[in-house]
C-alpha cells in the first residue's frame, strides 16, 4: 500500500545543496547532475523531514491522489 | 539512518582553518581548496559532491543549526533564494574577490604596501598583525592572505547569522560557490535527458 503522502522539488527554487538528501531516512531523494533535488515518489513516504531543511523552501509535502484527507 | 563516513566530520575543518589563520595568516591560502574543488567537481564530474558531501562549511551549520539546536528553523525569505538574489551575491563576491587579486598584484608590483589587517564585512577593519612576521614570505604572498582570510571569515560569520535566523544551511541557498557550481552543472546537462 501507498503513502497517503509524497514530496515535490520545485526544480527552479531547488540550489541542490543535498540537505534534503542527508535528512532523507529512505534514500529517496537524490541530487541529479549537481542541478537540482529529485525525489522517487515511489519510495517516498511524505514524511517532510527533508521539506523541513530545505533552505531554499523547494520541497513539498503532497496528498497522493486518491487518498482521503 | 545514514551510516557517518568520514567526510562527515569534515566540518571539523571549517574550525580548523579559522584556528590556524589565528596563528599564522599564510594558513589562509589552504582555503583555496574550498575555492578549487568545487569547481573541479562540477567542471570534470558535472555534479556538486562537494556541497552534498564535503563542503565543511555546510555541514558545521547543520551541526550547529540542527545537531546543536543553534536554528530557529524559520523559513528562509523567499528573495534570498531567488535568482536575482543569488546571481547578484555571486557577481558581488567575485568582484570582491577580483579587488582582493587587485590588492595582492599592487603589493606585487610595489604599487602598494602590505596592510596586515582583516576586513569583515568589507568595512570593519581588526589588526592582524601578529599573525605575520615581516619578510617570511614575498609581501604579496601575505597581502593575498589577509584578503582571502577577511572574505572566508565574513562569509562564515553571514553564514551564522543566517543560520540562527532561518534554517541552518540558509547560507547554502545563496552561496557562492554553490550558485556557480550549480550554473556549471546546468549547463553541463542541457542537453540531456531528464531521467
Amino acid at each position: 500500500m501507498k503513502s497517503k503522502k509524497y514530496v515535490r522539488v520545485d526544480k527552479e527554487r531547488c540550489v541542490a545543496c543535498g540537505a534534503c538528501v542527508k535528512e532523507c531516512q529512505r534514500n529517496a531523494i537524490m541530487i541529479w547532475k549537481g542541478c537540482y533535488a529529485k525525489s522517487d515518489e515511489s519510495i517516498c513516504v511524505g514524511c517532510g523531514k527533508c521539506a523541513l531543511i530545505c533552505p531554499a523552501g523547494s520541497i513539498e509535502v503532497l496528498q497522493r491522489e486518491g487518498s482521503n484527507e | 539512518m545514514n551510516k557517518k563516513r568520514w567526510y562527515d566530520y569534515l566540518w571539523i575543518w571549517s574550525i580548523v582553518y579559522f584556528a590556524l589563520g589565528f596563528f599564522n595568516i599564510l594558513f589562509a591560502w589552504l582555503g583555496m581548496i574550498d575555492f578549487l574543488v568545487p569547481l573541479v567537481f562540477a567542471l570534470v564530474g558535472g555534479n556538486k559532491h562537494f556541497c552534498n558531501k564535503y563542503c565543511g562549511r555546510g555541514q558545521l551549520f547543520s551541526v550547529l543549526g540542527k545537531n546543536r539546536k543553534c536554528s530557529m528553523g524559520r523559513p528562509t525569505p523567499r528573495w534570498m533564494t531567488s535568482k536575482w538574489f543569488r546571481y547578484g551575491f555571486l557577481i558581488f563576491f567575485l568582484s570582491m574577490f577580483g579587488n582582493i587579486v587587485f590588492q595582492t598584484w599592487l603589493v606585487a608590483s610595489g604599487a602598494g604596501t602590505l596592510k596586515e589587517v582583516i576586513k569583515l564585512f568589507w568595512t570593519i577593519r581588526i589588526p592582524w598583525g601578529w599573525t605575520y612576521s615581516a619578510g617570511m614570505v614575498p609581501d604579496w604572498i601575505a597581502q593575498f592572505s589577509f584578503g582571502f582570510y577577511s572574505l572566508m571569515l565574513t562569509s562564515t560569520l553571514i553564514g551564522l547569522i543566517v543560520m540562527v535566523l532561518y534554517k541552518p544551511r540558509t547560507w547554502c541557498s545563496f552561496c557562492p560557490m554553490g550558485t556557480m557550481t550549480q550554473g556549471i552543472c546546468k549547463l553541463k546537462s542541457k542537453d540531456e535527458e531528464e531521467m
